[in-house]
């Protein structure tokens, strides 16, 4: 299934807070784990997490540290901020809205067209 | 992992890193995720080179990649804007370079301009260039960078009209000769017409918090090439009149009459066409300058409120102490300004950023005996021009230095980012700009010119 660019540039904040919100992580860990939440349905051309983690360090929503774990390569962490907590909140409960008239929507039409084929 | 795998990911990261919107820091990030997916490929039972191939295929075209790092680091669009963009950067920074030498010499003409015309300088003491002097470079400065940033007509129109209203103000108000407002017009002058510099540089877009924040970079390197200039100007130009005095003929006054207006005029554009070509040499220069002297500052003010304090006269409230006060307090301010703008944004909080709260902490604290002893002043004499103007930078230098203050506080202590002392330090900046045109432009009015 392809997933239309809007909507994945949309989503994309609040996935990415709601991830570091779980626990501190790295660029390609969290696509994973997009990957792995959407069940690969959700893609995104990886390189452009990257300006979208920085914009979220701008805005003040995450903080960015180069890590050396004891194994592996150098790597730069995320960390979410008690104002990326604040936004994702937010978002959620935006999110949250939006499904729900859709969700309506969704039954509302199941209501008239399934009549009308019947 | 193979040494020809290695070769390849070397390879592609020079290619990634010829793209200036991504600097050396993100081409690591973006090597550790190619690292990351090449391993999982090989895992999973692909070859190295399939591996390879499919993951830079997965991070998307670098072109679009580089654009947007652009979007979001225009800190670095500079390097696009100034040098052009991919291959043809030598014949771009070529091409720049003689549009910034004509402008350099247009503003070398221009400072000598007014007697060339025939305007006697010398009959209108020496206020006429007092006044004048920023009205007359700063706008070739202003002009050269509204066409690097290519600025649009209504830009353009905006620039004109603030210098005309300038040169307006300053020269058709009919202030008393020698008196306080013409003064503290010809000192305001050139910070409210350093607004309109800082509108060309950020090419019109004035509302944007990280063009803001440009501009004061902008600002501070470009006064540390000034002031490089300055001194290997210095040197030359005592040379150059030591070595013809040495053979018996005073250049002297020639040097000292045109060569040195026209070199420090023109240096005004050299150091801002310095500040964007060389921008890689100063970004290793600036943290290091801010390191050095805000410990130097901050142990300074700390000893001076000490003694202020202590030493029983409080403050004399002396109009040259007021003053000195004042230039202290714009110093600090400025300095704190330059060292948040300057700061390398994945560096840890560290002891610099504590010192930066103590010279902050004193800097309000000075701030506030400077205040008293004005308000004692003021009650005792009434408001003249001096003393309402130094009393409107106090407070809104303790304004800003105190909220300044408390989000470095909250950065200290980890609970917040480094954004919202960014965002109040670049929402400060039109006051400044908003306070100096109040004082060049009301406040004769308001004192009839006194």
């Amino acid at each position: 299934m392809h997933i239309g660019k809007d909507l994945v540039a949309a989503s994309a904040t609040p996935l990415v807070l709601a991830i570091l919100a779980e626990e501190d992580s790295y660029g390609y860990a969290i696509l994973k784990r997009v990957s792995e939440l959407s069940d690969a349905r959700l893609e995104w051309t990886d390189g452009m997490l990257y300006p979208l983690l920085h914009r979220l360090e701008r805005l003040g929503y995450v903080e960015a540290a180069w890590r050396v774990p004891a194994q592996g390569r150098k790597r730069k962490y995320y960390r979410i901020t008690a104002e990326g907590r604040a936004t994702l909140e937010e978002q959620r409960h935006q999110w949250a809205v939006v499904s729900e008239a859709l969700h309506g929507a969704w039954e509302g039409m199941r209501a008239t067209v399934v009549p009308a084929g019947a | 992992m193979g040494h020809d795998l290695d070769a390849q990911i070397a390879e592609w990261a020079s290619f990634v890193s010829s793209h200036r919107p991504i600097d050396g820091g993100d081409v690591d990030e973006l090597e550790a995720h190619l690292r990351d997916q090449i391993g999982e490929l090989v895992d999973a039972g692909l070859t190295p080179d399939e591996a390879f191939l499919v993951a830079v295929k997965r991070m998307g075209s670098i072109n679009a990649l580089s654009r947007e790092f652009a979007r979001e680091h225009s800190d670095r669009l500079w390097r696009q804007l100034v040098l052009g963009g991919g291959g043809s950067e030598t014949e771009a920074a070529t091409a720049g370079f003689w549009v910034m030498a004509a402008f350099a010499v247009v503003a070398a003409v221009v400072v000598r301009l007014p007697e060339a015309f025939g305007l006697d300088v010398v009959a209108d003491g020496e206020s006429f260039y007092a006044r004048n002097l920023s009205l007359l470079v700063f706008p070739v400065l202003a002009g050269y960078l509204a066409w690097v940033r290519r600025l649009g007509r209504f830009g353009l129109g905006v620039l004109a009209a603030w210098f005309a209203l300038g040169a307006v103000v300053v020269n058709l108000y009919p202030f008393e000769p020698g008196g306080s407002t013409e003064i503290l017009a010809a000192i305001h002058l050139p910070v409210a017409l350093w607004g309109a510099v800082g509108f060309a540089y950020v090419g019109g877009e004035w509302r944007s918090h990280t063009g803001r924040m440009d501009f004061v970079r902008f600002t501070g390197e470009w006064f540390i090439y000034y002031v490089l200039i300055a001194l290997g100007g210095g040197v030359l130009v005592g040379l150059t009149i030591g070595v013809f005095g040495s053979v018996g003929v005073d250049v002297s006054e020639f040097v000292g009459g045109w060569v040195v207006p026209w070199g420090a005029a023109g240096a005004l554009i050299v150091a801002a066409w310095l500040v964007e070509a060389k921008q890689g040499v100063i970004e290793s220069m600036a943290p290091v300058l801010t390191s050095v002297f805000t410990p130097l500052f901050a142990l300074m003010l700390v000893v001076s409120v000490v003694v202020a304090a202590f030493s029983g006269s409080g403050v004399d409230a002396d109009r040259e102490v007021l003053i000195i006060f004042d230039v202290l307090l714009v110093v600090v301010t400025g300095l704190l300004l330059y060292a948040i703008s300057a700061r390398d944004r994945d560096a840890r909080r560290g002891p610099l950023d504590v010192i930066r709260l103590v010279l902050v902490a004193a800097a309000i604290a000075l701030d506030l005996i400077g205040l008293g002893a004005m308000i004692v002043r003021i009650s005792e004499f009434g408001f003249s021009p001096n003393k309402t103007a130094a009393l409107g930078l106090n407070l809104i230098l303790l304004v800003t230095l105190t909220w300044s203050g408390l989000r470095l506080l909250g950065f200290v202590r980890g609970r917040e980012s480094l954004g919202p002392l960014e965002r109040w330090q670049t929402v400060s900046l039109p006051v400044y700009a908003a306070w100096a045109a109040t004082v060049v432009v009301g406040f004769p009015l308001v004192f009839s010119f006194t």
